[in-house]
C-alpha cells in the first residue's frame, strides 16, 4: 500500500504524482524505476520510472502518461487514496561519473526519468547539454527543472509552437559534428526517438545510451516477458537495464514485441473509458 | 481409460466397502490384493478443458476408506523410504482405514506442513509409491497404494471440516526472523520459527504470497484456496507478511540483520530464471518462457476477463520440454482456447520428468505429444510474429551417464510445424538478484546458495534452502529444506541466549 500524497497534471494526459514510499526512497538510484498496481487482484504491473525522491518526506514522485487502462485508472486516483501495490526500486542504476561532455535527449513523457539521470550527471562534473522534445508546445514537460540542469539547453517541437522546429535528432546530429564532440548522449523517449537518435550518433562513434521501456510482469528477472537482443546477447531489461547501449539494440524486434498485445490493449482502454463514461451519466 | 463419472466410482466403492468392513480385521494379504485400486474422479475431460477448475476432484469417504484397507500395513515401511520428508504413511493410512480421520491428519502434521498441496503436487511415482509393497506385488506401480491421494483426501477433509487447527505459539522470544521468499520452503520456516516464539516476517516480491505455488502451478492442479488457507493460518500465529518487497532492491539482505535488527534470515527465493533455447527467433512475438505464460495466467489471472494483463491470443502452440512445467502450460494453452496444443520433447515419454497423473490429463484434454522432436528455430513474419517452428528428429542411442538412452539428431530430418505461439519450458536456474546484491554469499557455478547440513550459508545468520539451494526442484524437497533450516535457525537463537 502507498499512500498519493500530491498529484498535479501537467498536460491534457501527463500527471505527476508523489507517492509515500520510504525505503523505496531511501535506496533508489538514478535510472531505477517502479512497478505498481491499480488493483492487486485483477489489475496488470506497470513500470514506471522514478523521477525523483525526497527521503525526508518519505515520497517518490512518478510522472506518466495516459497511454492505456492502468495509467488512464491511476490517474482518477486522488491525494490520500493508496494505491494497492507498489514494488521497487526496480532495474540498475544508472553508470554516473564524469565522462566529460554528455548530451541528454529526452523526448515527450521520455523527459521524466532522464530528469534524475541529468541531475547525478551534472553533480559528477559534466557539461550538461539538454535537448528535450514534443509534437507540440502544450506536450513539453519539466521544462525549467531541466533548464536548471543544463548548461546548454535546446526546445524542438515538431510543429515548431515553440523553440526550434525539429526532431531531436537535428540538433543532437549537430553536436556530433562540432569539436569537441560529445562523450556521451543518453537518449530517453519513445522507442522509434531512441532507435534514430542512435542511428544518428552512431557515424559519430558516439556511445549513446538508451532507456528501454519493454512490457514487463514480475520486474525482477522471473518471466523473460521484457527480453531484448543487445548485440549478440539476450538481456532481460528490467534486471540487466533498463540502460543499454543503443548502438547495440535491436531497436525493430522490440518495438514489435511492445506491441504484442495492442488491439486486447486497446480493448481493455476503450471498455474503461466507456464504463467511467457511463458511471459519470449515472451520476449526472 | 474411458471416463468415468465421478458418482459412479463413489457408488462402486460403497459397495465394496459395505463387503470388506466387515471383515476387515481378518482381511488376509490376497484378499487386499484383490481391493481394486481406487480411481481418482476427475472432472469430464471435455467440460474441464474449458474452464480452471480442479481436474481432480479428490476421492470420497469411501473411496478413500477402501484404498486405505488396500494397504498391507506391511513390517518394512519401504514407502517411508520413498518419501523426502518421511512421513509414516502405513500409520496415517491405518487411521483413515479405521475412519479416524482427526488421527490421520496428525500423524501427516508431525512431518509435512503441507499436505493439501503434496498431495497434489508430489511425484509419488517416483517417491513413496513406486516402493510400495502392493505395486511391487501387483507388478504395476500405477496399482500401488494411492497415498498421495490418501494424503490429499486427510487434509481436504481438515480445511474443508473447518477442523485446522492453528499451531501453538510459544512466548515471544524478542528475537526476529525474516523470511524471504514465500513459496513452500519459506512458508515453511515461517511457521516452524514463529512456533517458537520467534517474531516473523515474510518478504515477498510479488503482490500475492506462494511463489511456484501461486504464480506457476495453474488452479486446476492446486486450487488458490489451498494456498489461501496455508496463509491464513499463518497470518493467526501471527506471522507478519511484507509483499511488493525484493530483497536485495528494496533492501539489501544484508540490511535486514544490519539495519532493520533481524536476528536471522532465510533465504527461499526459488529458481525463478526462465532459461531459454538459445535458438534464432526466440525473442519473435509470440514466444514465452512458461515462466511468463503461466504467470500472466495465474498470479495475473488473464483467464478472467476483468483481468487487466492481457495473454496472447493463440490458435496453435508449441510448448517446449517435458516436465511439470510444461504440462502446466500446454494445459493452460488449452484453457485459453488454443485449439491444437503440442508439447514437443527431446525424449521419449519414458524419460519425461513430468508427473504421470499431468501427462495422462493433459492427454486426455487433447494436449498432442511429439516425440524426439525438437526445435532448431522459431520462424517470424515481416512483423516479427511467430508463424512456424522448424524442428529437428531424434532416436534414442546409448544410455548416457544418468543411465537414460541419449537422444541423437537425425542428420537432415528438418520440418517445420506451423504455429502461432512458442512456450519454452526447459527449466529454470536461480535468479541471480540476491546473490549479485550480496557479494559475500557462496554460490556454485549454476548460481546456487551453498549451505552446510544445517542448510546455514557462508554468511552469519543467513540460511537458505529450497529451489535456491537445490535448483529447480521438488515442492516437498524445498518443504523439506524450509524444515532443517528452520530447525537450524532455532537451534541457533536458543544457543545465543
Ligand atoms: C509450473 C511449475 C509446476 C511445478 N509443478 C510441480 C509439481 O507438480 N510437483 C512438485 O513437487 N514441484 C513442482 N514444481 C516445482 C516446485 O514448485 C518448486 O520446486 C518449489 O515451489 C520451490 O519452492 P521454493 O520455496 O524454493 O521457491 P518458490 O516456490 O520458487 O518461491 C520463491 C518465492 O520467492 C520470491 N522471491 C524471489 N526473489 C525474491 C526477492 N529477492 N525478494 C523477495 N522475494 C523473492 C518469489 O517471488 C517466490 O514467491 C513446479 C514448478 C513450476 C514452475
Ligand atoms: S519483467 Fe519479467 S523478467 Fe523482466
Amino acid at each position: 500500500m502507498s499512500r498519493i500524497l500530491f498529484k498535479q497534471q501537467f498536460t491534457e494526459d501527463v500527471f505527476l504524482m508523489r507517492l509515500h514510499a520510504p525505503l523505496i526512497a531511501e535506496e533508489r538510484q538514478a535510472g531505477q524505476f517502479i512497478i505498481l498496481q491499480t488493483d492487486d487482484d485483477f489489475g496488470e504491473r506497470i513500470p514506471l520510472t522514478i523521477a525523483d525522491a525526497d527521503t525526508k518526506e518519505g515520497s517518490i514522485t512518478i510522472i506518466f502518461q495516459v497511454v492505456g487502462k492502468t495509467t488512464k485508472q491511476l490517474s482518477t486516483f486522488s491525494v490520500d487514496d493508496e494505491l494497492p501495490a507498489l514494488v521497487g526500486p526496480l532495474g540498475t542504476p544508472t553508470h554516473i561519473e564524469n565522462f566529460g561532455r554528455v548530451v541528454c535527449v529526452g523526448g515527450g513523457i521520455g523527459v521524466a526519468p532522464l530528469h534524475p539521470i541529468a541531475q547525478a550527471l551534472k553533480k559528477a562534473g559534466n557539461h550538461v547539454t539538454i535537448i528535450t522534445g514534443a509534437r507540440t508546445k502544450d506536450l513539453l514537460i519539466l521544462e525549467n527543472e531541466m533548464k536548471a540542469i543544463a548548461d546548454e539547453f535546446i526546445v524542438c517541437t515538431d510543429d515548431g509552437s515553440y523553440g526550434r522546429k525539429a526532431l531531436v535528432t537535428a540538433p543532437l546530429k549537430e553536436l556530433c559534428e562540432q569539436t569537441p564532440k560529445p562523450d556521451m548522449v543518453i537518449s530517453i523517449g519513445p522507442p522509434v526517438m531512441m532507435k534514430f537518435c542512435s542511428e544518428t550518433t552512431r557515424p559519430y562513434q558516439v556511445f549513446t545510451q538508451v532507456s528501454l521501456n519493454t512490457i514487463m510482469v514480475d520486474g525482477t528477472g522471473m518471466c523473460g516477458g521484457c527480453r531484448v537482443n543487445v548485440g549478440k546477447e539476450v538481456k532481460f531489461v528490467c534486471v540487466d537495464g533498463p540502460e543499454f547501449d543503443g548502438h547495440l539494440v535491436d531497436f525493430d524486434n522490440m518495438i514489435n514485441r511492445l506491441n504484442s498485445y495492442k488491439d486486447i490493449e486497446r480493448h481493455h482502454y476503450k471498455c474503461f473509458v466507456e464504463n467511467a463514461f457511463k458511471e459519470q451519466e449515472v451520476e449526472a | 481409460m474411458s471416463y468415468i463419472q465421478p458418482e459412479q466410482l463413489a457408488e462402486q466403492a460403497r459397495s465394496l466397502l459395505d463387503e470388506y468392513l466387515p471383515k476387515v480385521s481378518s482381511l488376509k494379504v490376497k484378499e487386499r490384493q484383490k481391493i481394486p485400486a481406487q480411481e481418482m474422479p476427475t472432472q469430464d475431460p471435455i467440460v474441464r478443458s474449458a474452464n480452471m477448475e480442479e481436474v481432480a476432484l479428490g476421492y470420497s469417504f469411501e473411496q478413500a476408506q477402501l484404498e486405505a484397507i488396500r494397504c498391507l500395513q506391511c513390517p518394512k515401511q519401504n514407502c517411508i523410504e520413498g518419501c523426502p520428508v518421511k512421513i509414516d504413511i502405513p500409520r496415517f493410512i491405518h487411521h483413515i482405514a479405521q475412519g479416524e480421520m482427526e488421527q490421520a491428519i496428525a500423524v501427516l502434521k508431525e512431518t509435512t506442513l503441507l499436505p493439501a498441496v503434496c498431495g497434489r503436487v508430489c511425484p509419488q511415482e517416483k517417491q513413496c509409491q513406486l516402493h510400495c509393497t502392493l505395486g511391487k506385488a501387483l507388478k504395476d506401480v500405477d496399482k500401488s497404494v494411492a497415498i498421495g491421494r490418501l494424503e490429499r483426501f486427510v487434509a481436504d477433509w481438515e480445511r474443508i471440516n473447518g477442523k485446522t487447527v492453528i499451531p501453538a505459539v510459544k512466548p515471544a522470544t524478542g528475537k526476529k526472523v525474516a523470511v524471504v521468499g514465500s513459496g513452500p520452503a519459506g512458508l515453511v520456516v515461517a511457521a516452524d520459527c514463529r512456533r517458537e516464539g520467534h517474531h516473523v516476517t515474510i518478504f515477498e516480491a510479488f503482490h500475492k504470497l506462494g511463489g511456484v505455488l501461486r504464480y506457476g502451478i495453474p488452479e486446476f492442479r492446486l486450487p488458490n484456496d489451498i494456498i489461501d488457507n496455508e496463509i491464513e493460518t499463518l497470518k493467526a500465529m501471527g506471522v507478519e507478511i511484507k509483499t511488493n518487497f525484493v530483497v536485495g532492491r528494496t533492501r539489501k539482505l544484508i540490511d535486514l540483520i544490519e539495519k532493520d535488527g533481524y536476528d536471522a534470515v532465510f533465504v527461499g527465493t526459488g529458481a525463478g530464471l526462465p532459461i531459454f533455447m538459445g535458438i534464432e527467433g526466440e525473442n519473435l512475438v509470440g514466444v514465452f518462457s512458461a515462466n511468463e505464460y503461466l504467470t500472466r495466467a495465474n498470479l495475473m489471472k488473464a483467464f478472467e476477463k476483468r483481468a487487466d494483463t492481457p495473454i496472447y491470443p493463440s490458435r496453435k502452440v508449441m510448448v517446449l520440454g517435458g516436465g511439470n512445467v510444461a504440462m502446466d502450460a500446454s494445459r493452460m494453452a488449452k484453457r485459453l482456447g488454443a485449439g491444437t496444443v503440442y508439447v514437443v520433447y527431446r525424449r521419449t515419454e519414458n524419460e519425461m520428468p513430468a508427473r504421470k497423473e499431468e501427462v495422462l490429463h493433459a492427454k486426455e484434454e487433447g494436449v498432442e505429444f511429439l516425440f524426439l522432436q525438437n526445435a532448431r528455430r522459431v520462424v517470424g513474419d515481416s512483423q516479427g510474429r511467430v508463424i512456424g517452428v522448424e524442428c529437428v528428429r531424434y532416436e534414442l542411442g546409448e544410455p548416457d551417464a544418468s543411465g537414460r538412452r541419449a537422444p541423437v539428431l537425425i542428420p537432415n530430418s528438418e520440418f517445420v510445424m506451423e504455429v502461432d505461439t512458442v512456450i519454452v519450458a526447459v527449466g529454470n536456474g536461480s535468479n541471480p538478484l540476491i546473490s549479485q546484491t550480496t557479494p559475500q554469499l557462496a554460490v556454485n557455478k549454476r548460481g546456487n546458495i551453498l549451505v552446510d547440513e544445517t542448510q546455514k550459508t557462508s554468511v552469519d545468520k543467513i540460511f537458505a534452502g529450497g529451489d535456491i539451494v537445490l535448483g529447480a526442484a521438488t515442492v516437498i524437497l524445498a518443504m523439506g529444506e524450509g524444515r532443517r533450516s528452520a530447525e537450524g535457525i532455532n537451534r541457533m537463537l536458543a544457543e545465543g541466549e
